[in-house]
């Protein structure tokens, strides 16, 4: 049998479409975790990431935090803190909001410095403050680029919630270790394919987010 | 249960710890060599035919959307709980960093000196392979950071299906024996790993383009 056809053995399953240990709640377990993840490393970075943009100091202190992140190790993160802390929220949430803040701070600091700068000359000539500059000149140009950050960022998250499952939590990554204990490879390939579903229904939401939050003129600038 | 020094792996892993540090860096680094080699015609095809870039960039975020853990199981049916089934996911990871990052490198070269190179007689072939990748060096070693980087920590994800992990499989013995010494053993020599990868890449930038170097000496 092919993957197509682990694919539809998962889905005709009776009872997957309710209870417990349902699609639609599963799935809602994994939006959750996911978007609480999203919201903690975007109040952490968006601040910080604007600000150093827009001051231009502290980019390579920033590349080398983002680095040292970056070479952490979710997995190994969720399992070091779960033994440490027990099970719980945090030990599931720290190495998700670990792997979402380096795309997201560098990507902003990147997006305000390439904001051009004769816009930020014109904008103070005519007084503004810089906390306008910021707000109405700076963060709409490099808005497009701020919201790439943002989505790697969530694409990771939806992907990487997907280990949560390994100590004991829910979400859809519940059905993949469930499903490589028991051996049961119908519903491995069935939480593959809504975890994978889900990582492009992000991408989605992404793409109509830019359609409707980018300003008319910086979409046609580019 | 307390015995076992930091470098001490159980016997269960069948292992040493240096073994597990050679295995760690053999999964990072095949993958994203291979990767790289994939993403060279690729990338120059798309410089030379403009229109194939944004499908292929397109593809590409599709590929990267796949979750490691799931892609992993996709390719279990073909290839086993093995090596290969752990690799191809993050060959596929490093192509897509790597392909926009040699392409977008590519196109930045100045205009003069890409009429320079047009008026010495260079064909176009031999344009991109001699000036345009020379010069975009800096932007392929930064696509090569980010997918060296984040493959040394997926691999631990290979723990997973049947202790492909390296490193990663002390995780499971962690939890299993309730040892937290053997998951910071994995997190900390994962980590250091990384670091430690992406300095020499970036010692392979500063070696590769002494011309930068010179530039800003000035």
């Amino acid at each position: 049998m092919n993957i197509f056809g682990y694919a539809q053995q998962f889905f005709d399953a009776p009872g997957r479409w309710s209870g417990a240990d349902g699609i639609p709640t599963r799935l809602l377990e994994h939006v959750q975790y996911s978007g609480l993840a999203l919201l903690i490393a975007m109040v952490i970075a968006l601040p910080v990431g604007l600000i150093t943009g827009h001051t231009g100091r502290g980019g390579n202190a920033l590349a080398v935090l983002a680095t040292a992140a970056r070479a952490l190790p979710s997995f190994g993160l969720l399992v070091l803190l779960t033994i440490l802390m027990g099970l719980g929220l945090t030990p599931v949430m720290v190495p998700l909001v670990a792997l979402a803040v380096p795309p997201i701070l560098v990507t902003t600091y990147e997006a305000m410095r390439s904001v051009d700068p004769s816009l930020v000359d014109a904008a103070r000539g005519i007084g503004l403050p810089w906390w306008r500059i910021l707000a109405q000149v700076e963060l709409p140009v490099a808005l497009p680029l701020i919201l790439s950050g943002i989505r790697s960022g969530a694409i990771q998250i939806v992907s990487t919630a997907t280990i949560a499952a390994y100590v004991s939590f829910g979400g859809l990554g519940r059905y993949i270790v469930d499903g490589l204990s028991q051996v049961d490879y119908a519903k491995v390939v069935g939480g593959a394919v809504l975890v994978a579903s889900l990582a492009l229904a992000t991408l989605a939401l992404f793409w109509g987010l830019g359609k409707l939050l980018v300003s008319p003129g910086v979409r046609r600038g580019r | 249960m307390s015995s076992g020094g930091f470098f001490e792996v159980p016997s269960d892993l069948q292992n040493s710890w240096w073994g597990l540090v050679g295995w760690q860096v053999e999964l990072t680094l095949v993958p994203v060599l291979c990767g790289l080699v994939i993403a060279l015609p690729i990338a120059l095809l798309c410089r030379r035919f403009g229109w194939v870039y944004p499908p292929v960039l397109g593809v590409a975020t599709v590929f990267y959307a796949i979750p490691s853990l799931a892609f992993f199981v996709f390719l279990i049916d073909y290839f086993g709980e093995s090596s290969v089934t752990v690799g191809i996911p993050l060959t596929v990871y490093s192509l897509v960093v790597l392909v926009p990052a040699i392409v977008d490198g590519m196109r930045s070269v100045a205009e003069d000196t890409r009429a320079a190179a047009e008026a010495m007689g260079f064909g176009t072939l031999r344009r991109y392979v001699q000036v345009e990748l020379p010069i975009a060096v800096p932007a392929v070693i930064a696509g090569l950071r980010v997918a060296t980087v984040s493959s040394v920590s997926l691999v631990s994800v290979g723990m997973l299906i049947g202790n492909e992990g390296a490193l990663g499989n002390l995780l499971s013995d962690a939890l299993n024996y309730h040892r937290p010494l053997l998951a910071w053993d994995a997190v900390l020599s994962i980590a250091v790993i990384g670091v430690l990868l992406d300095a020499l890449l970036v010692l392979a930038r500063r070696l590769l383009t002494p011309w930068a170097r010179k530039a800003t000496a000035k």
